[in-house]
């Protein structure tokens, strides 16, 4: 009932893949465990080859190295026993092994079995039944499942991104995979889209689209087509950050002159000014445990970022290094700030150790924007530009490991990862 | 159902503020910029008579076509700024003050003032630094003479950038705030 549908000429929505974005590593961790994954018995199958996934998938995390597996005669399955001796003189550390097999009601099972072969040990595995579509997800979910085992901390590799192309006069908001397959259009326009934020359970996403020749929030569900205009006041309207339990969205209105900040219930009620200030206030961001509220303001005379308490009281400044910080995100352990940070004529992605109060400079480029933490706050994905083309890039919080994510004909920006998938 | 849900927090708001309520003047601009678009529980403001043909006298037609005569002042419509200012350079106090003068000796004329910037920094920070362009424009005019119902300000943020080049020279030409008088956007 109250939910509108926009359906102006301008305007549609539609699933249609285009050129998705495609992946460059360029650069890796310094030391990289080379892991064996053997192509899985019967995968042939499925319309997507789970090992090469699985080994794609984790070597663009920068930590592992794909070893060459020879075809081995019969294929090797999980239920396999392992020679470890034979796998440590092909210099693997690790080993996966698995199958695919059909079952009778024409669905698939997918078993795997992950080796320590260094302590031979075996690491136990997981069995997935799924639907033929689901072959890729399966993969990114074994990826997850590799990379927990070994690094202790949750792999990405099923997580979804958001990201805004722009293709001539075209603006799309796309979703896709976080290694760029699947890309799904959620909204087309020929007026621009900025700073897509998912819902913390992943459902949803907040945007601010100039549609109505203005800048709207809105929430829309991921697999829907239907907007719901959340912030739709007089002037600009943007900016919107989820609160950690999803129940609110903090937003910039500049309702009453300069940009401040306010929070709204996520279904555009119960609008309540957070800050006053006699500057602009802008891009805030909850902390993960929801208590406080990060964002950009100028109200010292250069842009900095700021923190205050959710419920609105005083403000503490947070950066002091340089005279233009910007677009604050915080890793979801509420240890690490990451921002755009304005040196000698560049901008790059920083990142500022809350406790420490150190400041690394993650990136090297002239125009960074935009960065948004992994969900297991390993890599940033950012927007840059190269060559004069809008494209995203994504850098590990040490700084190592980089890579490119671009499409054919158009520029990338406005990127934003997604939750952990339930 | 809609208009009641959303137009209730926002009357209540309208309410309590503290400087004359914005909200319930019409807006400046082409559109109707309230949430709930068409809110049937706020009345309408009262429509003024069309402005016919008729009506324009010779003066009138003088000063509309001054707006767009090169050697008038008020043909000069854009005012431009340093990197991450918002403040009025002394060159464009006279620009400003002729357009304040023109919303004063013409109290019907609407206008809409756009601000912009820079590709360079945050999206969101550039469109914030965009209406703080725009409404130190605004607030000159008033202050000069012109009416709030007069004057409408928004922001383009980086998003409607007039040079699409990457140079220091796009960059000095797209910070900047654009005035439009009603029937130019």
């Amino acid at each position: 009932m109250r939910f509108f549908l926009a359906l102006i000429a301008s305007l549609c929505f539609c699933g249609a893949a285009r050129a998705q974005l495609s992946i460059e590593i360029t650069g890796a961790g310094a030391q990289r465990l080379p892991v064996a994954i053997v192509p899985f018995a019967g995968e042939g199958g499925l319309p997507a080859a789970i090992s090469a996934i699985v080994r794609a998938d984790l070597e663009r995390s920068g930590l592992f190295r794909g070893i060459e597996v020879p075809p081995l005669v019969p294929p090797p399955t999980e239920a396999s026993k392992v020679d470890y001796a034979e796998w440590r003189s092909r210099l693997a550390d690790a080993l996966v092994l698995g199958s695919v097999a059909t079952r009778p009601d024409g669905r698939f099972e997918v078993r795997f079995k992950l080796h320590d072969v260094v302590k031979q040990a075996d690491l136990s595995g997981v069995a997935f039944t799924l639907a033929k579509e689901q072959a890729r997800f399966t993969a990114h979910r074994i990826a997850d499942y590799v990379y927990e085992k070994l690094t202790g901390e949750k792999g990405v590799f099923s997580t979804k991104i958001a990201y805004v192309v722009k293709r001539g006069i075209r603006y799309e908001l796309q979703i896709a995979d976080a290694d760029g397959a699947n890309e799904q259009a959620m909204l087309v326009s020929n007026e621009p889209i900025i700073s897509p934020a998912w819902s913390p359970d992943g459902r949803k996403i907040a945007y601010v689209s100039f549609q109505n020749k203005k800048p709207v929030v809105y929430v829309q569900d991921i697999n829907l087509a239907r907007q719901i205009p959340v912030a739709n006041f007089k002037g600009s309207n943007s900016a919107p950050a989820w609160s950690p339990d999803g129940s609110k969205l903090a937003v910039a209105l500049s309702r009453e002159g300069a940009s401040q900040l306010f929070l709204i219930n996520a279904d555009g009620s119960g609008v309540r000014r957070l800050a006053n200030s006699s500057g602009i206030d802008t891009e805030p961001v909850f902390s993960p445990d929801g208590q406080s509220i990060y964002f950009t303001s100028d109200r010292g005379g250069s842009p900095q970022i700021y923190r205050m308490p959710a419920g609105g009281g005083d403000a503490q400044r947070v950066t002091f290094e340089g005279s233009y910080n910007v677009s604050p995100r915080i890793s979801r352990d509420g240890k690490n700030l990451a921002y755009i940070s304005r040196n000698n004529g560049k901008f790059q992605v920083a990142l500022l150790d809350l406790a420490t109060r150190q400041v690394q400079i993650l990136t090297d480029s002239e125009r960074d924007e935009s960065p948004s933490f992994a969900p297991n706050g390993r890599m940033l994905l950012l927007a840059t530009v190269i060559g004069g083309r809008g494209v995203l890039s994504a850098v590990s919080s040490d700084g190592r490991v980089k890579q490119r994510l671009s499409v054919s004909a158009g520029d990338v920006r406005e990127p934003a990862w997604g939750p952990f998938i339930q | 159902m809609r208009a009641i849900w959303i137009a209730l927090p926002f009357a209540a708001l309208a309410a309590c503020s503290s400087t004359p309520s914005q909200d319930e003047q019409p807006p400046a601009g082409v559109e109707d910029r309230r949430p709930g678009a068409k809110p049937s529980a706020q009345p309408q403001p009262v429509k003024q008579p069309p402005v016919a043909a008729v009506d324009l006298t010779a003066g009138k037609r003088a000063a509309l076509s001054a707006l767009t005569d090169p050697a008038s002042i008020l043909s000069r419509r854009s005012i431009y700024y340093e990197f991450d200012k918002y403040d009025i350079k002394d060159e464009y106090k006279s620009l400003v003050e002729a357009h304040a003068r023109y919303l004063r000796d013409n109290p019907r004329a609407k206008m809409l003032i756009q601000g912009n910037s820079d590709e360079r920094g945050s999206r969101e920070y550039n469109l914030a630094l965009g209406q703080r362009r725009s409404e130190g424009v605004k607030r000159m005019l008033l202050l000069l003479g012109g009416k709030e119902d007069q004057v409408e300000s928004v922001s383009l943020g980086e998003e409607k950038p007039k040079s699409e080049g990457h140079s220091e020279d796009a960059w000095t030409q797209n910070r900047r705030s654009d005035i439009l008088y009603q029937g130019e956007y």
